[in-house]
């Protein structure tokens, strides 16, 4: 029974008065990669908001190493060492590149160091005094996932990162997941490229309707086709 | 009518002078709305209440706590004013302000607008409306200097002085720190800078306690220059709120150079037609409204 760093259960979440996830239960283990598959408006993008409590109200159990962070507020959750890359990516427009990468707070010790960094994404360098919005697309993504490397985090929560970029920098984002992987960071991905996420995942959380639909695992997925197809039309 | 140099900058250097306040409290309005999205109307009020603590604090303090002599000096009352004054900021901002932010912004105008009428109907209970002198005027800052072009208070000098470096230190803050990024990332998406671990909620109460303690630090400084009365909030507020728009909703570098110009231009306007001066500034809001509605220094959204 592995560790898990990460365990869900019975977690439901409003928007107001929208009720958007029913019940939702998973768990991730130290160092694994699942994925959150789904159509559009599942409910995917919200598990993650949920575990950061960045939706209007919600309950049930969202445990990070055992400790329970329902009731706690947002920042205070993040502190126990989450990294959290939003769907828009969330680029700040009013600060430079480099300030937009020393903006989070390191909260853990054993994060990559700006140096580190700027040689994994050699660009950022480049380009560090520019605006943070002027970057392309791709480098944009880069810098959002970049700066939640430096703060010490060990759980990752990467929403939609090959959203609207052309086929070779989603390689290059499928590499740096990888390597990442290696690094030991447990890693939860929400995508709608199933190919993208196939490679790269141990698990994959089926979502639908504000529920875990189904689960498969690594091994699986070559014989379960059929589920793919039939919940996500690939 | 001749128009000499030596009258023209005379009243460039007094329209500075005014400017000055302007910058200041326009600064608080901007730096204000800029993390809470709540257009402040209590800021002239609470710029009267620096000026009113200070006068209290100088003519009023020693008798009520037996200490008949002491007196609240001018220098003292420039640090611990800002300190009182934005620490009922914070009060004001747990207790009121914060149950407001998930609703329009307009309510948040309206509950301002009411502390501000309370405030300013507290004091004129007590308090002549036609104004109260605040003498504490230190020695050092009595007399002229001679600037070449004209002899200048010394005092006034002193105002615009330290204004400045209190509007350039802002800036330099909001600009160019750490500090300053997690204010200007926290204005523009502050669910995600929770999201990265920072007290966002704690970081809005501390800002608009420092709004408020710029506008009771103007309300300090002013108060030698101006007599003190319980209205002269009320009267600035309604340039500034025009100054805020001519610069820009939110810009903090907009606030602060609007505010200086615009009151060296209500200083030419008395050199060139008097009749104006009072009425030049909202004539220019109405036109930067016409030609870039987002203020000059705004950016368009």
């Amino acid at each position: 029974m592995p560790e898990h760093l990460l365990s869900i259960s019975e977690l439901n979440a409003w928007y107001g008065e929208s009720h958007i996830l029913h019940g939702v239960g998973m768990t991730v283990a130290r160092g694994e990669l699942v994925t959150l598959l789904g159509r559009n408006g599942a409910g995917k993008t919200t598990i993650l908001k949920s575990i950061m409590g960045l939706v209007g109200r919600r309950s049930g159990s969202v445990q990070l190493e055992g400790r329970e962070t329902v009731g706690l507020p947002t920042h205070r959750i993040a502190r126990l060492g989450i990294g959290y890359c939003p769907e828009e990516r969330g680029i700040f427009s009013s600060l430079s590149v480099e300030e937009n990468l020393l903006l989070p707070p390191a909260m853990k010790a054993g994060g990559m160091s700006l140096e580190e960094i700027y040689e994994m994404f050699p660009n950022l360098l480049e380009r560090r005094n520019s605006v943070g919005t002027r970057l392309s697309g791709g480098e944009q993504q880069m810098l959002a996932m970049a700066r939640i490397l430096r703060t010490g985090a060990d759980l990752l929560l990467l929403d939609e990162v090959t959203e609207g970029l052309a086929p070779v920098i989603v390689q290059a984002l499928g590499r740096l997941i990888a390597r990442l992987k290696e690094r030991g960071y447990t890693i939860v991905l929400v995508e709608q490229n199933f190919r993208f996420a196939a490679e790269l995942a141990d698990r994959h959380y089926i979502i639908e309707h504000g529920h875990v639909a189904d689960t498969v695992t690594l091994d699986e997925v070559g014989a379960r086709a059929e589920t793919f197809s039939r919940y996500l039309g690939v | 009518m001749e128009i000499t140099l030596q009258a023209v900058l005379a009243q460039v250097m007094l329209g500075l002078n005014n400017g000055v306040f302007y910058a200041l409290l326009s600064l608080g309005l901007a730096v204000i709305f800029g993390l809470l999205n709540i257009v402040n109307f209590a800021h002239g009020a609470l710029y009267m209440l620096g000026a009113f603590v200070a006068l209290l604090g100088y003519s009023y303090l020693g008798p009520l706590i037996g200490m008949p002599d002491f007196q609240m000096n001018y220098w003292a009352a420039l640090v611990v004013v800002p300190l009182v004054v934005g620490g009922l900021g914070i009060l004001l901002e747990r207790t009121l302000l914060r149950r407001l932010y998930k609703v329009d912004h307009l309510y948040g105008l309206l509950l301002t607008f009411g502390v501000a009428l309370i405030i300013q109907g507290f004091f004129t209970n007590y308090f002549n409306v036609s104004g109260t002198p605040y003498d504490a005027k230190p020695e050092i800052l009595n007399g002229v200097v001679n600037l070449g072009f004209m002899v200048f208070p010394k005092y006034r000098l002193w105002a615009i002085v330290v204004s400045l470096a209190v509007c350039f230190g802002t800036w330099f803050v909001i600009e160019r720190t750490k500090l300053g990024a997690y204010l200007r990332a926290g204005t523009e998406n502050p669910d995600l800078v929770r999201a990265f671990g920072i007290n966002v909620p704690l970081m809005v109460t501390l800002t608009y306690g420092y709004g408020v303690a710029l506008a009771a630090f103007a309300g300090v400084v002013a108060a030698p220059i101006y007599s003190v009365s319980p209205v002269m909030g009320a009267e600035m507020i309604i340039v500034v709120f025009a100054v805020v728009v001519i610069g820009g909703m939110g810009s903090i570098m907009g606030a602060i150079v609007s505010g200086l110009l615009l009151g060296m231009v209500e200083g030419l306007t008395k050199v060139v037609y008097p009749p104006a001066s009072g009425t030049v500034i909202f004539l220019i809001m109405v036109l930067v409204l016409l030609v870039k509605p987002a203020g000059l220094f705004g950016r368009e959204n």
